[in-house]
C-alpha cells in the first residue's frame, strides 16, 4: 500500500507484542488449574493470592512450551534464563510485582514467517519470547460503558492471575495491517499445533499490542509511535491497524506532531482514544527473583526439544503451495487445522492428486463436518476413502451426482468407495450407445422442449440432461448424455455456434 | 511432672504415657497466664489449638506410635502461618489476618507431636534487634524486666527464658536469633540458608531470612532442627541434601577441632566485664581440646552496609503487597493509588516505612547498580573470605553480641541499633550455619541481676552436624545456662 | 553525602507510602545518615567481583503441571476487607495505573 503525506512517501513501521496464555494444566507458580470461564476467585491458592508467606515455583512444562514456541521459529535459547521481579501497584496483581524476564529471556530472535492471502511471501523478526504470570482481571462497576474512566470501583477476580504466560516482542518489520494479520495467523496456527497455546483472542489467551509510527520511505530514524491495545480479535487488529494510520498520517499532513502515548481500540466507535495513564514513566525496579532459581538449559535438551516439534504449520503450508499446487487460501485452510491437513496429507499422498483431494477436503466433506459438528478425521471417512473417492471421481467411473450420494453414505456408515461401487454397481454408464437409447427415449418424451431447443432457447439442454440421469437413476455420464443429446438435436444442421 | 524439663525429656515422658500431652498443654497454658503479664512473650495464644492437638498426640501414642516431639510445648514467632490463627507480623496492618494455611516448617513440628502454644511477639515484620519495634505489644527481658529481650524473635526468645515454652521457632535473617538468644541466655540456632523452608514464613527478605529453633540445650536445638529441615517442593530455595540425624550424635569434647577467631573481632573493644566473659569462653573452647586459629575476615565490617542495602531492597519488594486489597487492614480513600498509600501509612510502623524506603531507593532506576549491585558484590567477597577462613578452621567464635541487653529506648538511633548486629549479619550473607550459647553473665550497673552473654559459632555451609556438635560439648563442658536462672517474675496484675 | 541525595518523596510514591512532611524530613534525615554509613561500599575493589545471584547456588528447581487443591472461596473472601459477592471489591481505578 502506497502512503503519500504531502507528496511525500510514507511508510508504516510496526512492532507487535503478544502476550499469549499457554496451554497448561496449572498456573505457572502454583498448582491451581488453569482454565477459562470457571467460577470467580475458584481456582486460587496463597501463592497466587499473594499471601503473606507464600512462595512460587515454576512450571516445567510452561517453561518448555516457551522454549518450543521459540524453537518453532528458529530462536536461540540461551543456556542461562532467569526470572526478575517487575515491581508496580495494582489491584490485580497480587504481590504488587510480577515475576517476568527483564534481561535473559528464554528466547532470542527468531524469524515468524507469513503468506498474505495473495500469496505474497514476507517475514517478521522475533526480538525475544520471555515468560511471565497473568494478572487478575478486574471488572469496573458504576460506569456506563464498563470502563475504568466514570466507574465508582472495581471487581477482582483472581482466577487468572498466575496463569503463564509468554510475551513474545517482534521487531518492527511489519509494514501493512495484512502483514500484521498473516503474522498473527501463522502465530496462532504455529501455536496451535505445538500445544503450546489455544490462541483464542475472544477468551484472553492471546492479547496484542500494535506499535505503529509513520516515517518518509527512506528514512532511517523511526517517527514517533504509538501503542494500541485493546483488539479482540485479528480482524479487529487490522481495523485499529488502518484506523491509527489514517489518523497519523491527518495530523503529519496538518502538519502536526504525534504524541508517543497509548490508545486504545473501540470497536463499537471504529476508532482509537487515548488511555489516561499517570504522568511518570514506571520505574519497575527490576531484580533478579531471589524466591527462584536460575533456568539453564543444556545443549541435548535443546536439541530433544527442536527435535521434538515435527512439521511446523509454516513449512507445511509452504510445501502445499510449492509441491502439491494448492492455493495460498487452501494451504493456509490446511495449515490452520492440523487434524485436517494430516488428513489431506495421507489422502493426498494415495491418491495422487492433490487438487482433486483438497477440493473435495475442503468442499463437501468440510461442509458436511460444519452441519454435522464432526471434524472429518471422527467421521466415517478415512484418507484411504478419499484417496479412493479422487480416484473413481478422475477416472470417470462414477459422476459428479454418484459421487456426492457415496460422501454422504461414507461420512455416515464408513467403509470403501471402491468396494460400494462395485458391490452396488454404480459405475456410471458412458457407453454411447447405452445412452443414445435414453437420449431417443427421453427426446421423444418430450416434443414441446425439442421445439423449444431448435427455436433457439439452448437452455433447456440441463432439463433435458436431467431427465437423462433421471432415467438411468443416475448412472448416465451427464457430459456423455449431453453430447449425444446435442448430437441428435444439433444433427439436422450443420455445426453452429450454440446461441444464448 | 517438671515443666521445666527439655523437650527429649518430655517426648519421652508422653511416648511412655507417663504424662499426657494434655496435661503438659493445661499445665504450660497455666504457667503462661501466671508469668506472661510481666514478660509479654505472647501476642495470642492457642488454647483450644493446643488442646486439639495434645489430644491426637495422645491418641496417636496411644496407638503405638512414637513421636520425637510428643506434647513438646512449641512457641511460635507470629510471622509465621498457622492455618486457624491471627498471624500478624506485630503489624498493625495484618492485625486481625488468620491463616489460611500452615507453614511447612511448623508443620512438620506438629506432625512430629510438638503443641502449638500460641504466637510470640517479634519487632515488626522481623525488623529490629531489640522487639521494641512491635507495634502489637511489648516484651521484657526475664533476666530484667526494664530491658530489651533482643530483636527480632524477642518473643520466642523470652517465652522460652520465662519457661513458658520449652522450645520455640524463630526467624533469623541479620542475627534476629542469635542477638537475642544471647540477651536471653537460651540456645538459637540458625540454619544454613536453604535447608528450612521459608514457605509459610512471611517474608522480610528473601535471600536471608531462615527458620531456626530456640530451646534451653543444644540436643533440644539439634532435635527441632532435624524434624524441621529438608527439601520442601513448596519452596524452590530449599535445597535437596539429605538432613543428617544430629541430635543422636553430639560429641562431648573438642579434641582435634580448629576453633577460629575471627582478628577483625577483637576483644579489646569491649567492656571489661564482657571482655572477660568471652575471654574464658574461648580458653574453655581450648580446655576442652581445641586448637585455636587466628582467622581474617577483611570484608567483615562492610557487612552492614551491604546487609542494610540488600534486606531493605527485597523487603521493599516483599512488602508491597499489603496494600488493602486483599487483607489486612484497609484504610479507604477516593481511589485505588490514595488507598495504598493512606493504607500503608496507617498500617506500618517507622521502621518498616524506612527500610522500605530506602530499599525502594537501592532498586531505582539509576541507582540499582550503585547501591543494589554493589551490595551483591561486596556479598560475593563476604562469602569468599569465609570460605578461606574454613580453609584453616572447622567453626568461627566470636560474641554473638558486644554487649548484654540493654534499656528500653537505649538506642533511638537507628543506625546504633543496626550495629547491635554486628556479629551475627555477616554469617547470614554468607549463608552459613550459625548459633548463639549461652557463656556467661556480666551484672552491669542498674541492672536487676546478672545479664547472659552468649558466644557465637558459625560453621561452614551444610556443617549443621559438626557445629551443633561443638556447642553441645561446649555447653556440657560450662554449664552456663545452670548458673544463673531469671529473677522471679512478678505475678498477674488483676484479673486475668 | 547529605539527605538531599534521596529524595525521600519520591521514593515514598514509589513505594506508594503517604508520608507528612515531618516525617519527610525525619526519614531524610535518618536514610541519610545509613547512606552515609553505607558508603563505606565504595571502598571496595569490586571491578571483577561477580554479584551474589543465590546463596545456595541451585539451578532448574521447578515442579511438574500437576494441579493441587485450591483454597476454599469463603475462606478467602471473608479475609478481603471489602467484597461483592464472588469479587473482591477495591475502590475506583484512575488511569491505566494505579
Amino acid at each position: 500500500m502506497s502512503l503519500s503525506i504531502g507528496g511525500v512517501p510514507y511508510e508504516v513501521v510496526m512492532g507487535i507484542e503478544c502476550h499469549v496464555e499457554l496451554k497448561t494444566a496449572t498456573k505457572m507458580f502454583c498448582g491451581c488449574r488453569n482454565v477459562f470461564g470457571a467460577e470467580p476467585n475458584t481456582n486460587v491458592c496463597p501463592v497466587c493470592l499473594g499471601l503473606p508467606g507464600a512462595l512460587p515455583v515454576p512450571n516445567r512444562l510452561a517453561i518448555e512450551l516457551v522454549v518450543k514456541a521459540g524453537l518453532a521459529f528458529g530462536a536461540e535459547i540461551p543456556a542461562f534464563s532467569k526470572f526478575d521481579r517487575k515491581n508496580y501497584f495494582y489491584p490485580d496483581m497480587p504481590k504488587d510485582y510480577q515475576i517476568s524476564q527483564f534481561d535473559t529471556p528464554l528466547t532470542q530472535g527468531g524469524v515468524v514467517p507469513f503468506r498474505l492471502d495473495d500469496g505474497t511471501e514476507g517475514s517478521c523478526r522475533l526480538t525475544r519470547i520471555h515468560l511471565e504470570e497473568d494478572t487478575g482481571k478486574s471488572s469496573h462497576a458504576g460506569s456506563r460503558d464498563g470502563r475504568i474512566a466514570g466507574s465508582t470501583h472495581s471487581l477482582v477476580d483472581f482466577n487468572r492471575a498466575g496463569v503463564p504466560l509468554m510475551e513474545c516482542v517482534s521487531e518492527p518489520d511489519i509494514r501493512t495491517a495484512a502483514e500484521a494479520v498473516a503474522y498473527l495467523e501463522t502465530l496462532k496456527r504455529t501455536f496451535v499445533a505445538l500445544g503450546v497455546s489455544d490462541v483464542k483472542m475472544e477468551e484472553g489467551s492471546l492479547r496484542c499490542d500494535v506499535n505503529l509510527s509513520l516515517r518518509p520511505v527512506g528514512a532511517t530514524e523511526y517517527g514517533t509511535k504509538t501503542e494500541i491495545k485493546n483488539m479482540n480479535s485479528f480482524r479487529s487488529v487490522a481495523r485499529a491497524i488502518e484506523s491509527e494510520i489514517a489518523r497519523q498520517a491527518g495530523i503529519l499532513a496538518a502538519g502536526g506532531r504525534i504524541v508517543q502515548e497509548t490508545r486504545g481500540w473501540d470497536e463499537a466507535a471504529g476508532d482509537t482514544h487515548p488511555m489516561r495513564s499517570k504522568e511518570q514513566a514506571h520505574d519497575y525496579r527490576y531484580f533478579p527473583d531471589p524466591d527462584l532459581t536460575p533456568i539453564e538449559f543444556a545443549p541435548t535438551e535443546v536439541t530433544r526439544m527442536r527435535e521434538s516439534l515435527g512439521v511446523l504449520p509454516h513449512a507445511r503450508l509452504e510445501r502445499f503451495i510449492a509441491r502439491d499446487g494448492l492455493s495460498v487460501v487452501q494451504a493456509q485452510q490446511l495449515a490452520d487445522n492440523h487434524a485436517l491437513a494430516v488428513f489431506y496429507e495421507a489422502a493426498a499422498e494415495r491418491s495422487g492428486k492433490p487438487q482433486a483431494t483438497v477440493n473435495f477436503l475442503l468442499g463437501d466433506l468440510s461442509r458436511l463436518a460444519n452441519e454435522t459438528g464432526t471434524p472429518v478425521a471422527s467421521s466415517g471417512f478415512s484418507p484411504d476413502a478419499l484417496a479412493e473417492l479422487v480416484a473413481l471421481t478422475d477416472s470417470g467411473t462414477i459422476n459428479s451426482k454418484t459421487a456426492k450420494d457415496l460422501i454422504e453414505r461414507v461420512w455416515r456408515d464408513g467403509g470403501s468407495p471402491r468396494e460400494i461401487v462395485a458391490a452396488e454397481g454404480l459405475g456410471q454408464v458412458s457407453d454411447s450407445s447405452a445412452i443414445d437409447a435414453l437420449v431417443h427415449e427421453i427426446l421423444a418424451a418430450n416434443e414441446k422442449t425439442v421445439a423449444d431447443f431448435r427455436a433457439g432457447k439452448t437452455k433447456v439442454m440441463g432439463f433435458l440432461v436431467g431427465q437423462v440421469m433421471k432415467q438411468s437413476r443416475g448412472k448416465a455420464n451427464p457430459q456423455v448424455a449431453e453430447e449425444r443429446l446435442r448430437a441428435v438435436l444439433e444433427g439436422a444442421e450443420p455445426a453452429s455456434q450454440v446461441r444464448g | 511432672m517438671n515443666l521445666d524439663a527439655t523437650a527429649v525429656a518430655i517426648a519421652a515422658a508422653v511416648n511412655a504415657r507417663d504424662v499426657s500431652a494434655v496435661e503438659v498443654a493445661t499445665a504450660m497454658h497455666a504457667r503462661i497466664a501466671e508469668r506472661d503479664g510481666a514478660v509479654g512473650a505472647y501476642l495470642a495464644t492457642t488454647g483450644e489449638l493446643a488442646l486439639a492437638h495434645a489430644q491426637l498426640v495422645d491418641a496417636r501414642v496411644k496407638a503405638g506410635e512414637r513421636l520425637p516431639l510428643a506434647g513438646v510445648p512449641l512457641a511460635l514467632k507470629d510471622n509465621m502461618c498457622v492455618a486457624g490463627t491471627p498471624t500478624t507480623c506485630a503489624s498493625k496492618i495484618l492485625a486481625g489476618w488468620v491463616a489460611p494455611y500452615t507453614a511447612t516448617a511448623v508443620q512438620r513440628l506438629l506432625d512430629a507431636g510438638a503443641l502449638p502454644l500460641g504466637k510470640t511477639n517479634l519487632d515488626e515484620f522481623a525488623m529490629g534487634s531489640s522487639c521494641e519495634n512491635s507495634a502489637l505489644g511489648k516484651t521484657a527481658n526475664p533476666w530484667d524486666l526494664g530491658r530489651v529481650p533482643g530483636g527480632s524473635s524477642g518473643g520466642s526468645v523470652a517465652a522460652v527464658a520465662a519457661g513458658e515454652a520449652t522450645v520455640a521457632l524463630g526467624s533469623d535473617t541479620g542475627g534476629s536469633i542469635r542477638e537475642p538468644a544471647a540477651f536471653c541466655g537460651v540456645v538459637g540456632f540458625k540454619p544454613t540458608y536453604g535447608r528450612v523452608s521459608r514457605y509459610g514464613l512471611i517474608a522480610f527478605a528473601s535471600s536471608l531470612d531462615q527458620i531456626g529453633p530456640i530451646a534451653h540445650t543444644v540436643e533440644d536445638a539439634a532435635l527441632v532442627y532435624e524434624l524441621m529441615a529438608g527439601r520442601d517442593p513448596m519452596d524452590a530455595t530449599t535445597v535437596d541434601r539429605p538432613v543428617e540425624a544430629v541430635s543422636n550424635a553430639l560429641r562431648e569434647d573438642l579434641a582435634g577441632v580448629r576453633i577460629g577467631i575471627v582478628r577483625e573481632f577483637g576483644l579489646g573493644e569491649l567492656e571489661p566485664a564482657v571482655r572477660d566473659v568471652y575471654e574464658r569462653a574461648y580458653a574453655d573452647l581450648e580446655r576442652l581440646g581445641a586448637e585455636l586459629v587466628e582467622v581474617a575476615l577483611p570484608t567483615a565490617d562492610f557487612g552492614i552496609a551491604t546487609y542494610y542495602l540488600i534486606a531493605p531492597a527485597e523487603c521493599s519488594s516483599n512488602l508491597a503487597r499489603f496494600d488493602g486489597m486483599r487483607y489486612g487492614l484497609r484504610v479507604e480513600a477516593a481511589d485505588v493509588g490514595a488507598t495504598y498509600e493512606a493504607t500503608r501509612a496507617a498500617g506500618f510502623g517507622d521502621e518498616v516505612k524506612r527500610r522500605i524506603l530506602i530499599g525502594t531507593y537501592a532498586l531505582s532506576s539509576g541507582y540499582y547498580d550503585a547501591y543494589y549491585v554493589r551490595a551483591q558484590k561486596a556479598r560475593t567477597l563476604i562469602a569468599a573470605d569465609f570460605a578461606k577462613a574454613f580453609s584453616a578452621c572447622d567453626a568461627i567464635a566470636c560474641p554473638a553480641a558486644a554487649s548484654p541487653a540493654f534499656a528500653f529506648d537505649a538506642k533511638t538511633d537507628p543506625v546504633s541499633m543496626y550495629l547491635m548486629d554486628y556479629y551475627t549479619i555477616p554469617m547470614s550473607l554468607a549463608g552459613l550455619p550459625s548459633l548463639s550459647v549461652p557463656c556467661g553473665y556480666v551484672t552491669p550497673p542498674g541492672a536487676a541481676g546478672p545479664l547472659p552473654l552468649g558466644l557465637e559459632l558459625s560453621g561452614p555451609l551444610f556443617a549443621e552436624r559438626a557445629l551443633l556438635g561443638f556447642a553441645h560439648a561446649y555447653e556440657r563442658a560450662t554449664r552456663h545456662a545452670e548458673l544463673q536462672s531469671i529473677p522471679a517474675l512478678p505475678g498477674p496484675v488483676g484479673a486475668r | 553525602m547529605a539527605s538531599g541525595d534521596i529524595d525521600v518523596a519520591y521514593v515514598a510514591k514509589l513505594a506508594r507510602l503517604a508520608l507528612t512532611p515531618a516525617e519527610v524530613e525525619r526519614f531524610g534525615a535518618q536514610l541519610g545518615a545509613l547512606l552515609d554509613h553505607v558508603a563505606v561500599l565504595e571502598r571496595l575493589p569490586v571491578a571483577d567481583v561477580a554479584a551474589t545471584a543465590q546463596v545456595i547456588p541451585q539451578t532448574n528447581v521447578m515442579r511438574d503441571d500437576v494441579p493441587r487443591p485450591s483454597l476454599d472461596r469463603e475462606t478467602v473472601l471473608q479475609a478481603a476487607p471489602k467484597r461483592e459477592g464472588a469479587y473482591f471489591r477495591v475502590p475506583r481505578i484512575i488511569g491505566e495505573d494505579a
